[in-house]
């Protein structure tokens, strides 16, 4: 049986007649939590956030309570929100739904956030590849500012706040809150060091700023409809509320799909609710959190403990869609991007491929993973190119190892674990194409760079 | 600088909107493009000083951005994703098919200076691949029929102006 979703952030986006505007919002009972969220004051907010265990959905999974709760309230300097809607990473496209179809729960979620966090203006950085995404948000605000949720003196309530729309230029980096709030400011997205560079602290102009992802800011809505203590008992602990996984690859039915946390397995992800692989195809190996998390390969298996104690041993299926499985089976959930390979993928081109964007996207500050990132990318194309030499293996294995760890922010880690992965798990097939002196021509005739 | 009346009035409007002057330089540097198909060295400069920065504040973005353009663009610009999920889908397959039906090749715009085709970093919309953007239009599932149709809507519009890069007055 097909497990079903539990929609909730999904709730009405996808229903026939389900329209963007704020008329069709309101009809669904829009605003209604940002009417509910002014009746109760800022800190009560921030404590029913905290008690939900929400984490945050960008990728790092770092609970939401506790980014407000380093807020520096005290520096008497202005504090500022930014939606994090940069959605880039591959194998993530959940945030460009929320944005086409259901603007208004994101401005809603936002107003609430801002009011509890006490912010003066508000922005959501998108990038510049969503240009409709931007027009419809700024549609959306509008609309929110004539009906008097966004602007001044929201609800008569006395507190007011603006959003700004900012579009970026098509830079990967932006992604990284240190990166986007320099963005922000005009300059190059280089990311800033941490400590002292805490955006609660420290983010935009030198201001106390939260950076939060666009699903997490909608879940904010949905902690005040049903209390932090109901929502903490969706899902598991460490996993609390619903998530959003983006499937794509070699599955029949690829898309976006929403479950509690620890709900189903990744087994059930791709073979009930995707419908499992093309006719005569087998699973190759999955990529669980966005092309930075670390691969997993079909017949491995994992044996540990998970935090609580708990023994397990699991196949690849049987890993449940949660934060702390994909870490105790050594990657991540990160971005919930869910990329499906079968047995037709030549998983050095796979790299290669991976590698190419990531030697395009490093923003060049730090060394290790300007000059690393490059690397990895000529020596897994060569390597494709009938061009190896006999050390490549081992050089692109160490290569990644040089970088993780050396860098100011973590696309260091995140261009060297597929690197890392990808060889150590795939060995023999790199090994191969190491001796191969002719370009590929397998992968069923599919070039992947 | 010879720009459009509502280019110059987007950006008095949206100055003023942020805290910090220097902060309104991307938007700048997006309604530049939109006006002028690039960003010419007169516009860095032009923007630095409306903004009061130096031009190499503005240079510096131009460079980093892979989104601004230093030189004309041609007037239609196709991108096609081919970061991992939309590659395992065939993009570069389409990639190739749309370089041979619009006669130009990755990166080299046709002669006419009409087109131009280029490889986009992951478009996140990884489910639906492969995917295209035809200047800000979005196409996803983009099969061999799509393929047809977006080159023949981009052959039928040619020359029409939809994008006219060059200032009117």
């Amino acid at each position: 049986m097909i497990p079903a979703e539990q929609r909730v952030i999904l709730k009405y986006l996808d229903e026939p007649g389900y329209t963007n505007d704020i008329e069709c919002y309101i009809r669904h009972g829009g605003y209604e939590m940002l009417r509910k969220a002014f009746t109760m004051n800022p800190e009560e907010i921030c404590h029913e956030v905290e008690l939900s265990a929400l984490r945050g959905r960008g990728g790092a999974g770092f609970p939401a309570g506790m980014k407000w709760k380093f807020l520096d309230r005290k520096s008497g300097k202005p504090i500022y929100l930014i939606c994090n809607a940069d959605e880039s990473e591959p194998g993530t496209f959940k945030d460009r739904q929320i944005i086409h179809k259901d603007p208004h729960q994101l401005i809603e979620g936002m107003m609430i956030a801002a009011y509890a966090t006490g912010t003066k203006l508000a922005f959501i950085y998108i990038r510049e590849e969503f240009p409709q995404g931007a027009n419809i948000l700024e549609k959306a605000i509008e609309e929110a500012q004539a009906s008097n949720f966004v602007g001044s003196n929201i609800l008569g309530s006395g507190y007011s706040c603006d959003i700004i729309v900012h579009r970026g230029a098509g830079a990967y980096i932006c992604g990284e809150e240190t990166g986007l709030i320099e963005s922000l400011e005009g300059k190059r997205p280089y990311p800033r060091i941490k400590p002292p560079y805490f955006p609660a602290v420290l983010g935009l102009y030198q201001c106390p700023t939260i950076v939060n992802n666009v699903e997490t800011l909608c879940n904010i809505k949905h902690i005040i409809e049903i209390g932090g203590e109901d929502y903490s008992h969706i899902g598991v602990p460490g996993a609390t509320g619903t998530r959003i996984w983006c499937v794509s690859g070699h599955v029949l039915k690829p898309g976006y799909y929403e479950f509690a946390g620890g709900a189903i397995t990744l087994g059930e992800l791709i073979y009930e609710v995707c419908g499992g692989m093309r006719p005569g195809r087998r699973l190759k190996a999955v990529i669980p959190g966005g092309s930075s998390a670390k691969i997993l390969r079909a017949d491995e298996r994992y044996e540990g403990h998970l935090r609580d104690g708990t023994a397990f041993d699991w196949g690849i299926d049987d890993i449940p869609l949660d934060f702390d499985s994909f870490m105790a089976v050594g990657t991540m959930s990160g971005s919930a991007g869910v990329i499906v390979m079968d047995d037709t993928v030549d998983m050095v081109q796979a790299l290669a491929n991976l590698n190419a964007f990531y030697a395009h996207e490093s923003c060049g500050q730090c060394t290790p993973c300007r000059e690393g990132s490059l690397w990895m990318k000529k020596v897994s194309t060569r390597m494709c190119n009938g061009k190896a030499r006999a050390e490549d293996v081992d050089l692109l294995a160490s290569i990644s190892k040089q970088i993780e760890g050396r860098t100011i922010c973590a696309f260091g880690e995140a261009c060297s674990w597929p690197t890392q992965s990808f060889v150590s798990k795939f060995k023999e097939e790199f090994a191969a194409k190491a001796s191969e002196t002719r370009s590929s021509t397998d992968n069923n005739g599919n070039r992947l760079i | 600088m010879n720009l459009k009346p509502e280019t110059l009035e987007r950006i008095e409007a949206v100055i003023p909107k942020y805290p910090v002057k220097r902060s309104a330089v991307l938007p700048l540097l997006h309604y530049m493009q939109a006006d002028q198909g690039y960003i010419s060295q007169e516009a860095m400069e032009w923007i630095a000083g409306k903004l009061e920065i130096e031009p190499i504040n503005v240079y510096e973005l131009v460079t980093f951005y892979p989104f601004f353009r230093q030189k004309p663009r041609a007037r239609r610009l196709v991108r096609v994703c081919r970061t991992l999920s939309c590659a395992l889908s065939g993009s570069y397959k389409l990639c190739e098919t749309l370089q041979k039906e619009l006669d130009c090749t990755l990166g080299n715009p046709t002669a006419d200076g009409e087109v131009e085709i280029e490889f986009a970093e992951c478009l996140a919309s990884c489910g639906t691949g492969p995917v295209v953007m035809v200047d800000d239009d979005f196409y996803d599932n983009v099969d061999e029929t799509k393929a047809a149709a977006i080159v023949a809507k981009i052959k039928s519009e040619s020359g029409k102006g939809a994008a006219e890069p060059v200032s009117e007055d």
